[in-house]
């Protein structure tokens, strides 16, 4: 009885009797979904171009943030550490295509895969031998991102803006919006999804599948370096971060592998939902620590009566 | 024929300067193994930590010709603080140079795993400040030491530093801690204070993959509103965690972590956010003491660490530095009881038991005030050590208290049933009667 009182009736009181905290919680959700999907943005471009889940995504979350405060250190401006490393990721993607997944064209997927995982542990190793394995603080006021924050007061508390999350949350849905608009409206956008229905297709029409690869790939660069920027700001830059990413597995699994809107949607559904779990739900009953599993239950039920997500596309296979 | 002859001469004659050699080696070096981590999530402690271990023993190596006239070998194995590869550390490296003296694992993981390991291989543990905090009783972990503090004993003098600062009952204190054994291992402490010190306390577990997304355990926080907070944080979950706490405006001088997560790389990342923030240690802070002067002068002026000179006197530096202190002085007196330059690792943990680390010797070895005096005995092996208070003013660590000793009336009891547990689990588990 009490258990159903803790489930059905204890968590909505709260709601009622703290409203400030449940707009902190859905603001907190927000700020973290964005990011989510921002991530998985990264893993839906490169399966879109290539099929390939790419494992190595936050593992070059890390490589991106430790080259970005790793140039800046040797006396670099920030924006133009930026500019420079935007440059690396490119010349990343354009090792990555011919290096490794060229000469591997028209093997399994699954060949495909593992070769991503080889390429995380060049990472690890390169960035840990490059940049040095000890933290580093992220050069959030020299790249012009705002501190402090603002406070809205609501029902005899307060709601607490960091302007750090506000700017978080705008650079990314920005992003994301401009990297939808580029894939849906451009002529790359285009080949890009010729290349993701069929390669053979967009070979015979004239796409370069290897410049198709290096686009998404530095695409994906891109966006690892815009997160790894954002959620460093909110800890440091350290090899810890590379399993934040993870958290993009549950999202795509939602959102769907092939779908930018389900990346999006995916994202703010698990970061509004383990946020409000582990707040009403987890602490109360479970005595906390929810957030690193709720999204992997949500994506496990997805798996089991809609695998596609709520944006993919259903495989139908006739054997 | 005559050919064969002379390859055999040179045969025999390899074979006889090859011993004579390892004899030679054997009598004159010391075999001490750093299990370090300086990659994986941890590296940011792994580094400091094995640079302050190895450069002061190639001090001592350097200035004194190491330690009682043999030379000390400091061999390095990445473990990346991965349980795994730490026993495959150990089991690589402590037949090497004559056998390994001791092994410091730096992981409670590994800690565990090399428990049941030492009194077969006959090389003790040191897991200084860290490990299984049952190990302190030395009756029924001969061969595991964990001065200067258990993890309880720590809790204790951190509960009554709070008690001492406004007093601690009727009040709530969150705990934070890291959801693995180590993060939960004083939580059997607080369960038996709590009722008797008066206060309540509320857990709140941060999964290692969320070491960097804190944001729902600090909004149960704020929905909790605990007088005082609590962590057992390492790595990148300090500096995130202190960020979510100024985040929520939670006062930094009210939130106080263990002597993992107050580390100049668990701030520096945070900077003035950070300003009135607490924890505890058991290390001295800064380079001004003459033993710290002998290192910058012997190995760090002339190349010979990996550490930035930046990075010496730094509270993780210290840290190893400390580590390599009490081990090369349990090197000393096991050297004295025994009449040995070449000590075994048997002897090593008798060195270990017949561990005094007093005033006069801090002193005498130039680190006067860097740290509690340590005794240790048969009985004792965590060395009735105590810890003090720093704090961070935005830029560096400040000591803000005296030396406040652990709670021994109460952590005593806990500990020798927690031993007690641990050796009934086991099968043919070797205790020792200290008479």
């Amino acid at each position: 009885m009490e258990l159903l009182r803790q489930i059905f009736i204890e968590p909505f009181e709260t709601m009622i009797a703290l409203p400030d905290l449940l707009l902190q919680t859905l603001w907190e959700g927000f700020v973290s979904g964005t990011l989510y999907s921002l991530i998985a943005l990264g893993f839906v471009l490169i399966f879109k171009a290539s099929g390939v889940f790419n494992f190595a995504q936050g593992i070059m979350v890390v490589f991106a943030a430790l080259a970005l405060v790793g140039i800046h250190a040797l006396g670099v401006p920030a924006y133009i550490a930026v500019l420079l490393t935007l440059g690396v990721m490119a010349l990343l993607a354009f090792t990555i295509v011919r290096v490794v997944l060229k000469p591997l064209v028209n093997q399994p997927e699954i060949i495909l895969f593992m070769s991503t995982i080889g390429i995380t542990f060049i990472l690890i190793a390169g960035g840990q031998l490059i940049f040095g394995g000890e933290p580093k603080a992220m050069i959030t006021t020299e790249l012009g991102l705002p501190t402090g924050s603002s406070d809205w007061e609501v029902g005899g508390g307060i709601v607490i803006f960091q302007h750090i999350d506000i700017a978080a949350a705008l650079i990314a849905a920005l992003l994301i919006a401009g990297l939808a608009l580029f894939f849906n409206k451009t002529k790359t956008g285009r080949a890009l999804r010729a290349v993701a229905d069929d390669h053979q297709a967009a070979l015979s029409v004239g796409i370069s599948l290897e410049y198709i690869w290096v686009v998404v790939w530095f695409a994906a660069g891109v966006v690892a370096l815009t997160a790894g920027i954002l959620w460093a700001a909110k800890s440091d830059v350290s090899f810890a971060l590379q399993v934040v990413a993870l958290k993009a597995l549950p999202v795509l699994v939602l959102g769907g592998f092939t779908s930018i809107p389900g990346a999006i949607v995916g994202g703010l559904i698990i970061g509004f939902g383990e946020k409000l779990f582990d707040l009403y739900w987890g602490s109360p009953i479970l005595g906390g620590g929810t957030e690193s599993w709720f999204a992997f239950i949500i994506a496990l039920i997805f798996l089991l009566y809609r695998p596609e997500g709520l944006f993919g596309e259903k495989l139908i296979e006739r054997i | 024929m005559l050919k064969k002859l002379v390859l055999g001469a040179a045969a025999l004659g390899f074979v006889a300067t090859a011993q004579m050699t390892t004899i030679a080696k054997a009598e004159d070096t010391l075999y001490l193994p750093s299990m370090s981590y300086r990659t994986g999530p941890f590296a940011g402690a792994g580094g400091p930590i094995a640079n302050g271990y190895a450069d002061y023993l190639n001090m001592l190596n350097e200035r004194d010709g190491g330690i009682g006239g043999a030379k000390v070998i400091v061999e390095e194995c990445e473990t990346a603080y991965n349980a795994q590869k730490g026993v495959e550390c150990y089991e690589a490296t402590k037949g090497n140079n004559a056998g390994a003296l001791v092994y410091n694992p730096y992981s409670t993981g590994i800690t565990l795993q090399l428990i049941p390991k030492a009194p077969v291989d006959e090389i003790p543990v040191l897991s200084m400040g860290y490990g299984l905090s049952a190990a302190a009783i030395g009756e029924k972990f001969p061969w595991t030491f964990n001065y200067p503090a258990s993890y309880w004993s720590q809790m204790s003098s951190i509960l009554q530093h709070i008690d001492a600062n406004g007093g601690i009952k009727g009040k709530k204190i969150g705990f934070i801690y890291l959801d693995v054994g180590y993060g939960k291992e004083p939580i059997p402490l607080l369960d038996k204070l709590a009722p008797q010190m008066g206060f309540e306390w509320v857990g709140f577990p941060v999964g290692v993959k969320e070491m960097q997304a804190q944001g729902a355990t600090w909004l149960s926080v704020r929905k909790e509103r605990p007088d005082w907070m609590i962590m057992w944080g390492f790595g990148a979950m300090n500096p995130t965690a202190i960020k979510e706490a100024a985040k929520i405006r939670f006062p930094m001088d009210k939130f106080i972590g263990n002597w993992w997560a107050g580390a100049h790389a668990d701030l520096e990342p945070v900077g003035e956010a950070g300003k009135g923030y607490l924890s505890s240690n058991f290390s001295g802070i800064g380079t001004d003491f003459p033993a710290l002067q002998d290192v910058i002068k012997h190995v760090v002026d002339k190349g010979n660490s990996q550490a930035d000179k930046d990075d010496v006197g730094k509270v993780l530096y210290n840290r190893g530095l400390f580590n390599a202190v009490i081990v090369a002085e349990a090197v000393r007196a096991a050297q004295k009881a025994t009449g040995k330059k070449a000590i075994t690792g048997a002897d090593m943990r008798l060195g270990l038991e017949k561990f005094v680390l007093d005033e006069a010797r801090l002193k005498e070895i130039g680190l006067e005030g860097f740290t509690a005096p340590i005794k240790a005995s048969c009985k004792d092996h965590e060395g009735a050590g105590a810890i003090f208070i720093q704090q961070w003013d935005g830029s560096d660590w400040k000591r803000t208290s005296d030396l406040i000793p652990p709670m021994t009336d109460v952590v005593l009891p806990l500990l020798q049933e927690a031993a007690d547990k641990y050796v009934a689990e086991q099968t043919g588990w070797k205790t020792q009667s200290c008479g």
